[in-house]
């Protein structure tokens, strides 16, 4: 697990908010433009710090949505209860000063230059995130690993970014679990991932893919636990969870 | 100077019920979040063993069974996380790490902790004696569940928690401090949550 050494302050930095994006009912993007960013690397995040007028602050960690090379975004899911979800994805405007600093984690990340590995992605709900830096990423570099997309939402109108996935589906194989509600004639899965449905999206082992798993704990643990039990190594299989009240 | 958040008043509720308990910049749980980097290990107690290590010589080793015969105490502590979420109060059954290091008669400056799946975290030797830190082996009463760190994981309770090594199976002496796993990617060698030490240079 041995990993290259990133080693440099992070300070925190104004950065304008340039635009926002509805992307679902309760999940918007926001396009950032910091002053000075050194550029980020496919699946890592950045800290976001709000200060409220009597100084009282409150920072949270979101994923980067944008590849590497382009301004950088976040997509953010609103939390009902949550202290700042709400506030990125309802007050939140073009234009707006946020405090944001990163870009921060070099483990849940995907290099185009150094991939040879069949890629293996799944998500549960906004775990779709980081996994979409990694995809715009190899579709920009020209990457030729195929890639496979494993996306678990609970209805068809949960599914973020879900033009563009149509969009890519030329390239990157995408199977839906739909756990709540499926639309009329919907002849895809139905339900939580289970074993028979990993079986079939995962990459046979002989041809030596990696995985990337991000989303509640529940679906992280599940869809990990089976990918080692179908023989993945456990170091090839890279998680990010988030639990109940994580980036709310 | 930090900007105004046009709009953004907080739920601030924390600091106001639980004063002085609650770090810079963190948030309190009343759910147990996971995070860890990879697939959950699951050894199984009759495979498991606590190595105290200097150089990969074993230099005292303890069996789950040996272990578990060590005088245990009931530990409460705040916990706080990098990723911004405090848990007050929490309750753990633990062996204390300095019966371990006494019985293994170690001297360092530092020590690297090693689990299962091949974590690792750096931590000085005067934060893990003293009263200070633990190898806990059961939560709330019942025994630790796999995907908190079961069958056993570091407690160092006053340090940000991915110190708190899940899966440990032992410590390695060091005259040196050396980086481990997070530390590698950029988090803080100390990780002091009242200083805010979240990453390298904070």
């Amino acid at each position: 697990m041995a990993g290259t050494a990133v080693r440099r302050r992070l300070t925190w930095q104004v950065a304008t908010v340039a635009a926002v994006r509805d992307e679902t009912a309760t999940v918007r993007t926001i396009e950032l433009a910091p002053p000075d960013w050194a550029g980020h690397r496919a699946g890592q995040h950045l800290d976001v710090r709000l200060t409220a007028e009597d100084g009282y602050t409150a920072e949270r960690s979101y994923s980067i949505a944008s590849a590497p090379g382009e301004p950088v975004a976040i997509t953010v899911q609103r939390l009902e209860d949550g202290e700042v979800s709400p506030y990125l994805t309802t007050e939140l405007r073009a234009g707006d000063e946020l405090e944001v600093r990163g870009p921060i984690g070099g483990y849940f990340v995907w290099d185009a230059d150094s991939a040879a590995s069949p890629l293996l992605l799944a998500a549960g709900g906004s775990g779709i995130v980081p996994l979409r830096s990694i995809l715009r990423h190899r579709a920009h570099s020209g990457a030729v690993v195929p890639a496979r997309l494993l996306y678990s939402v609970r209805s068809w109108p949960d599914v973020i970014y879900r033009g563009e996935l149509e969009q890519c589906a030329g390239s990157v194989s995408v199977t839906y679990a739909l756990t709540r509600q499926a639309p009329p004639g919907w002849t895809g899965h139905r339900g939580r991932v289970d074993a028979t449905l990993l079986a079939d999206v995962a990459w046979p082992i002989g041809r030596e893919p990696v995985a990337y798993v991000c989303g509640p704990t529940s679906f992280v643990e599940t869809i990990a636990e089976g990918l080692v039990s179908l023989g993945y190594p456990p170091q090839l299989v890279k998680t990010e969870r988030f639990g109940g009240a994580g980036g709310s | 100077m930090s900007p105004i958040s046009r709009g953004f008043h907080g739920r601030r509720s924390d600091e106001a019920a639980t004063p002085g308990r609650v770090p810079p910049g963190q948030y309190v749980t009343h759910d147990f979040p996971v995070l860890s980097a990879g697939p959950t290990p699951h050894t199984p107690t009759e495979a498991w063993t606590f190595s105290i290590r200097r150089a990969r010589d074993v230099v005292k080793s303890w069996t789950w069974e040996e272990m578990r015969a060590l005088p245990a105490e009931t530990v409460t502590a705040d916990i706080h996380c990098v990723t911004r979420w405090s848990k007050l109060d929490t309750q753990w059954q633990a062996v204390s790490v300095d019966t371990l290091l006494e019985q293994a008669g170690a001297e360092a400056a530092y020590v690297l902790a090693f689990s299962d799946g091949g974590y690792t975290t750096n931590l000085p030797i005067d934060d893990v004696s003293g009263g200070q830190a633990w190898v806990a082996f059961g939560y709330d009463g019942k025994p630790l569940e796999p995907e908190h760190g079961g069958p056993a994981r570091l407690l160092v309770p006053h340090l940000y928690f991915w110190k708190s090594a899940k899966w440990v199976r032992g410590l390695e002496l060091l005259d040196q401090d050396e980086p481990g796993f997070w530390e590698t990617y950029g988090y803080h060698m100390y990780g002091d949550p009242w200083r805010e030490q979240r990453y390298a240079g904070d």
